[in-house]
This record gives structure tokens, sequence and C-alpha cells, in this order.
């Protein structure tokens, strides 16, 4: 028996409770924002009320022992009050600018330094990878581990960049996390057709949804061993991995062959252009645990390839369009390949269509 | 006490200026052994390039369908304590503000009855409880949304084929720019779907986001099937002193937010920002350039886009327009949105396959004839641009007259 009174249906606790007092007393009346240092901004209200923010680095996976410190800290400097974003940062919230300074001091002892504001570089949202998915085509918490490491000084404000700069990772083409519209994606691929166990396959699995599940029509009803069972066309198979998601028995994972690649330019926001997809740069890397060297030495790359290159203002997507993809690919030292060219539904659409080329 | 595992190739991710999760795997792993075989298993994984994770097994609490996902390990004599490992998704609070008394709640409950491990957040939003056996699902559940003392009770977000957990950006919270209230909209969508959040009824999911204007920092219109993104109508609202004051403290308003603006509608003589507003598409550049001196105009409202989705299994899509502006007054109580969710729903999901977003069932069956049965007219606002392919299917209503 449970020991506690079990409810359902009853949704997440209204939001009010957990705002400060002055977000309650100025909610929906803020004037401007300003950012006053790296990680650091303050929103002023139509009262002239000051709220401050100190935005720190988290690794989104969080032991409740660092929780708990968190909750220590915000209590001694925020009244106890704290929030999270969208790109799993830790947002400290202050009312007196006295204590900016010492509450910096004391998070980033703690190991967890403040930044990623602005035209900066943010925290690089993920996925789960090795350290809980079952279909992960590599790990996600350490290749961003390393990125981040890597690209520090961009979150730290040490270095600029031209606008802001997001990157999103994710182990598998389920893309949990939708990493498809970011200035820079790394995504973990499977690049070989399932293997299939033709033993436990009519055990754990419905074939009809099986063959449903394949978005290629590659999955095949046959018998083996006078068993029900199913066939993969591996010329038609493009690694999706939805199957093995319905059928555990259509094992994707391999650790010789799955690795990771790196798409650019998409983003979501409406600032100046429209939203967009990010599209494919690097087709393959190796996993490489535990630093992941070639994915690091990819993004740093294109990130230093694009500071160096773009106007003030203009997101990697619009830095590649105003230069044009030949010049982007020239840029980076990356071969154009056929494997950049689409081949899926529509792709004729991605074909260039006009004679308007730089030469 | 638990052992002390050797871990040379996570220990190498101890190193550098960035936070390290494997540190914060072994803060648990001291004294949990839950997240002490974690660390063994993710070792492992590092030697071998591979997930030692199974999908498989439909666990959860009595009466969900979602909420929980079932996760079990592939080698259980070595780690036995991880042999189930099931993910909690905890519904979190309106634009994710706490106050440390409910998260050091959170804590204590998570202590007691699985890994101590967390994501804030999930993909999707939710607080993610990382791991916990199926014996521990109905008690930490019960804890979680029992009253207790003055705590908040907590719940189980969405999981599997039904509405998920709804998030918003920080909106009217702490943002001047926020042109409607996302923080009441997720918690009152939130609470009006709660059968539809807890009991997989549909062909697959269903996302809502809530961002207040057209920054968009949730990602909505990439990553739900309905993307509420607050706008508005009339005109900018401009300060000229303040965009003097910006002139002078080193932005070029000229060449920095005039010449960037999408549709070339502002003019600046050096003390007048003249803006043709019937031709501003409402971006959000030149606001997001001079906040002190630009707002977003008085007449408030959304914009409703319907279909994002990541690629599997028909391809990425991006949310497209369904309604150019929608009143989100809270004093409606959102009606028009839940009528509109409402047919969306009927229809797909009588007619949706399994395993097909709106977005894709919207693709098979034609963004007209899906209108037509939603009962909403075709705007200009909805496409790019009309057709270029002339094989049209007219029916008989043309005749008529
Ligand atoms: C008052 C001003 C703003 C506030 C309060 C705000 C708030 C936020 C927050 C809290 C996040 C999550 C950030 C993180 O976790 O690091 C975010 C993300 C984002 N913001 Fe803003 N933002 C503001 C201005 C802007 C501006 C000016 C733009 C565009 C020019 C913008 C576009 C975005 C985008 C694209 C994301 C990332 C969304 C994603 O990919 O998940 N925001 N914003
Ligand atoms: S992206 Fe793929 S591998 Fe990664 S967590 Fe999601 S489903 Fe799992
Ligand atoms: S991985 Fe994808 S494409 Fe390949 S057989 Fe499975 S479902 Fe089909
Ligand atoms: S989407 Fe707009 S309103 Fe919401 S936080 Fe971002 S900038 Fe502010
Ligand atoms: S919001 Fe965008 S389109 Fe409108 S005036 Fe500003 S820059 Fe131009």
């Amino acid at each position: 028996m449970p020991e506690f009174e079990r409810q359902t249906d009853i949704g997440p606790p209204h939001y009010e409770q957990f705002l400060p007092e002055v977000i309650k007393k100025n909610y929906g009346k803020w004037d401007y924002h300003e950012i006053i240092k790296p990680g650091v901004m303050v929103h002023v209200a139509e009262s002239g009320d000051k709220l401050f923010t100190v935005r720190c680095a988290s690794p989104r996976l969080l032991a409740i022992t660092s929780i708990r410190k968190f909750c220590d800290i915000a209590d001694k400097y925020c009244d106890g009050h704290l929030r999270w974003t969208s790109r799993n940062n830790v947002e400290f919230l202050l009312t007196d600018e006295a204590k900016i300074e010492p509450l910096i001091k004391e998070i980033e002892e703690y190991g967890f330094p403040v930044g990623g504001l602005g035209a900066e570089l943010s925290n690089i949202v993920h996925t789960q990878g090795w350290v809980h998915c079952h279909s992960s085509a590599s790990d996600a918490s350490g290749v961003v581990k390393c990125v981040m490491d890597e690209l520090f000084p961009y979150f730290s404000g040490e270095k600029r960049l031209p606008a802001k700069t997001r990157i999103a990772y994710a182990c598998c083409l389920n893309m949990c996390g939708a990493v498809h519209c970011s200035d820079i994606a790394i995504l973990g691929v499977h690049t070989r057709a399932p293997v299939i166990n033709h033993d436990d396959l009519p055990k754990m699995c419905e074939i009809p949804n099986l063959i449903a599940s394949c978005p290629t029509g590659a999955i095949r009803p046959t018998t083996v061993d006078g068993k029900q069972s199913v066939e993969i066309v591996e010329e038609q198979c493009m690694y999706c991995g939805n199957c093995y998601t319905v059928c555990p028995a259509c094992t994707i994972n391999n650790a010789d062959t799955d690795g990771i690649s790196i798409w650019v330019g998409g983003k979501v926001s409406n600032s100046r252009v429209a939203p967009k997809f990010s599209k494919l740069a690097v087709p393959y890397l190796p996993n490489n645990p535990p630093r992941w060297p070639e994915v690091v030495e990819a993004v740093k790359n294109i990130v230093e390839t694009y500071a160096a290159n773009a106007r003030k203002h203009e997101r990697m997507g619009e830095w590649i369009d105003r230069i044009g993809w030949p010049k982007f690919f020239e840029l980076i030292g990356q071969d154009f390949t056929k494997y950049h060219i689409d081949d899926f539904t529509h792709a004729g659409e991605t074909f260039k269509r006009t004679a308007q080329l730089r030469h | 006490m638990t052992e002390k595992r050797k871990t040379p190739l996570l220990d190498e991710l101890e190193k550098g200026p960035w936070p390290s999760f494997v540190k914060e795997i072994k803060k648990e792993a001291e004294h949990n052994p839950m997240s002490n075989d974690v660390l063994g298993i993710l070792e492992r994984s590092y030697e071998e390039h591979i997930s030692h994770w199974k999908h498989g097994g439909i666990v959860g609490v009595m009466s969900y369908g979602g909420g929980v996902i079932g996760r079990y390990c592939d080698l259980p004599e070595e780690f036995p304590n991880v042999r189930e490992f099931h993910t909690y998704r905890v519904n979190q609070p309106s634009a994710w503000f706490y106050t440390t008394k409910a998260l050091r709640h959170l804590c204590d409950i998570w202590e007691k009855h699985g890994s101590g491990l967390t994501n804030m957040h999930g993909s999707t939003g939710d607080i993610v409880f990382l791991g916990g056996s199926t014996e521990s699902l109905e008690p930490c559940f019960a804890e979680l949304s029992a009253e207790k003392e003055d705590h908040p009770s907590f719940d189980l977000g969405g999981s599997g084929s039904n509405m998920r957990t709804p998030s918003c950006c920080v909106g009217p919270a702490r943002c001047e720019w926020a042109c409607y209230d996302t923080l009441d909209a997720c918690y009152n969508i939130t609470q009006t779907f709660q059968d539809e959040l807890h009991r997989p009824f549909f062909p697959y999911k269903y996302k809502f986001k809530f961002a207040g204007c057209p920054n968009d920092c949730v990602a909505s219109i990439a990553r739900s099937d309905c993307s509420v993104i607050g706008v508005w109508k009339d005109d900018i609202q401009v300060d000229n002193a303040k965009v003097a004051e910006y002139d002078k403290n080193g932005t070029d308003v000229q060449a920095e937010v005039c010449d960037l603006c999408p549709t070339k509608c502002m003019e600046w003589d050096g003390k007048t920002l003249d803006i043709d507003n019937s031709n501003c598409v409402k971006c959000m550049h030149c606001i997001n350039l001079m906040p002190k001196a630009l707002k977003p105009g008085k007449e408030r409202g959304a914009t409703i886009l319907i279909g994002a989705k990541a690629p599997i299994i028909g391809g990425a899509l991006l949310s497209s327009v369904f309604v150019p502006f929608l009143e989100m007054d809270p004093e409606s109580d959102y009606e028009d949105l839940k009528e509109l969710t409402e047919a969306i729903w009927d229809l797909w999901g009588e007619h949706g396959k399994n395993r097909e977003r709106t977005g894709e069932f919207i693709q098979r069956v034609g963004l007209s004839n899906f209108l037509e049965e939603i009962g909403l007219d075709p705007v200009p606002e909805m496409v790019m641009h009309p057709r270029t392919n002339p094989y049209i299917f007219f029916d008989d209503e043309i005749f008529e007259d």
C-alpha cells in the first residue's frame, strides 16, 4: 500500500506560486532589458523595478545533489527563486544588484560557469545517448561536453559571434528535441540496415505493424526455418531505425559503423529571414569516445569560419545564403559528395534551377 | 556503501570548463546503487561504442497510458541495479519557474524512490526523473501527486500516442515582447486536456508549444503539431528620442536596422524612424536590436501554425499557417483554440494512420481537404504562393451562382 493519498489528472502545479514577488508585481509590464555583462541581464519594468538574471551552464543531466546546491544558492541570494531555460540553462533571479558578483563567484566555484546570453553560444540542447536510450547511434552528453569545452570562450563572452548561434545534438534520426532547425546540428547516424533476430521476432513483434513502420517499404514478409519473419531489402533502407523502435528484434545499433553527421544553417526564429531547416555539411564522422576529436574539430572549424566571415547580425544560414554553398564548402574545406544531394521525396526541390552561379 | 568503480574513459569527461555530466552521475553513485550501475554500464558503452539499453514492455502507473517510459539494460547480471531503469516525465510548471522549497521536495522524493539523476528538462519540457524500478513506480507517483503538508502536488506528463506535455516561453513573466500570456495559455490547455495527456487516444503524438512572439524561443515552429506564436496587428510603438540615442551610442540605425529589415519598410532620416507598418511582417529584427526604443503594437494575439515534426516517418516539416491571427484573451478561456484543436483531433483521430503525425496527415489528404473538413476558409496567408501545378480537381461548386 502506498503511504500517500494518490491523485490523478491534477495537472502541473500553478506557476504563479513559483514566481518571485518582483515578477508577480510587474507581470506583463516589463519595459526593456539589457545585457549587463556576459551571462547577466536586467529587465526593467514600467514601474522602475529591476529584475536581474544570472544565467549559468548546465549539462542537462543533473544530480539531485547539484539541484540542492542550486537551492542553497538561490536561498542565499534570490529569496528562493530560480528557473530553467528551454536550452537547459539555470537562471538565478534576483533584485539586489550587490548580490550578483558573490552569486557568480559561488556558482562558478561549484563548477557551473556563467554566460550564454545574446550573440553568444548558448547551451547545446541534446538527447539521451548511451546514458539512457536504446536506439542511440552515439552518446549525447559526452559529445556535447567535448564540443562545449572547446567552444567555451564563445559561451563565456570572451569571444564574440556575429549573431546568435544555436547548436543542437540528437543521437538518432528520431531527433527527440528536433535539432533539424539549428545553426549547427550534430546528428547520430546509423549506416547499415538492421540485423534481424529471426528467433525472437515472431515472439516480440507484429509483422504487419513492422512492415508498415518502414517509410521506404524495405521490409518484406518471409519465412525462416518454418517461422514467419521479415527480410530487409538493403538497397531500400536509409537507416532511420523506425522498425527497431517498433520491433526490438530488428537491431540497428552497430558498434563499427554507427557515427555522426553535421548539418548547418537552420533556425527557428522569424527574425529577418524565415525559419529554415539545417542542411548537410559533413555526412559521416566516426564515434571516437571519450573525447570525439573529429566531431569537435569539425564543429569548431564551422563556428570559427562563420565567426571570421559573416557580417554583424547574420545567422549561419543567412551567411551561407549570401556567399553560396560552393563557397561554404570551400571555406570549411569539406568535399562535396553524392551524399550531399537529396534522393528522398521532393528531392528535386533542392536542385539548383538557375544559371546564376559564381564563377 | 557502494564500491567505487574504475571508469578511465568517463574520467576524461571530467576535464574542461563545461560542467560534466559524469561528475553529476558520480555525485549520486557515491550513495545510490542505481547511479553506480549507470556509471558502470556507460563506461562499457564508451569501451564498446554501443548502447546497452533495451526498450519494450509496457510499464506505467495505474489508469495512465503515458508518462512513464520503460527502459531495461541488456546486461542485467552485471548491472542488476539498472535491470529496470524507467523514466518518469513529471509535468513542469509553466516556463520552468521554481521555488527552492518545491525543488527540494522533488529531490527528496527522487532520492527515496529512484536514481537521484534528472534531466532539467527533457526535450518536450518535462522534469525527467531518470531511472526507477517497476516496483517504485506506484509509490513514487503516489508521493508526487499527494497533498503533503504545504508542498505542491505534481502530476505526470505525456508519452506515447497522446497529447504531449505542452510547454511555453518565459513570456510576460519576464519578457517585454510577449504578445499574450504564454504561461496562462499553457497551463489552461494542459489542465483542459488532462485526459488526452494521460491516455493515448491518438494516431500518434500531438504537441503544443506557446511562444510569446515571433522570436519563438521554444522553437515551436519546428517542434510542435500546434505552434502558438504571439504577434501584433497594429503599429510598432516607436520612441524616436530613444532611437536617436541608440544611433548615437553605436547602433548604425540605417545599416543595422533599416537595411536588414526583410521588407525594407523602414526609413531613418537621423531624427525620425518612419515605419510603413502595412508592410511590416512582424519579424522582430528591429525590436530585438533596439528594445528600449521599439515595442510590438498594442493589438495583440497569436498566429496558429500546424504540423511541425522531426524526420521520422515521412520527413521533417515546419508548422504552417492555419489561423493568421487569433485573439488570446484569457477571459475567453482560449475557446477558439480549444474548438480548433478538437476539430483537428476528431478528423485526424478518425482518418490518421497509426504513427502518422498531423503534418503528415495534412500532406496526405491535402491542405484544402483538411480545411474543408475542419471548417476553415482558405486564405492567402496559408501559402508561400498559389499552386503552380495545373492538375486541379474542380468540383461542381464553381458552376453555382
Ligand atoms: C527579452 C528578450 C529575450 C528573452 C527573455 C529570451 C528568452 C529566451 C530564453 C530563456 C531562451 C532559452 C535560452 C537558453 O536556454 O539559453 C531563448 C532561446 C532562444 N531565443 Fe530568446 N529571448 C530573448 C530574445 C531573443 C531574441 C532577440 C531572439 C532572436 C533574435 C531570440 C531567439 C531565440 C532562439 C532562436 C532561441 C533558441 C530556441 C531553440 O532553438 O530552442 N530570443 N530565449
Ligand atoms: S534521438 Fe533517438 S537515440 Fe536519441 S534519445 Fe531520441 S530516440 Fe533515443
Ligand atoms: S531502418 Fe528504416 S528504412 Fe531501414 S528497414 Fe528499418 S524502417 Fe525501413
Ligand atoms: S518567444 Fe518572444 S516573448 Fe517569448 S521569451 Fe522569446 S522573445 Fe520573449
Ligand atoms: S519587425 Fe521586421 S519587418 Fe517589421 S519593421 Fe521591424 S525589421 Fe521590418
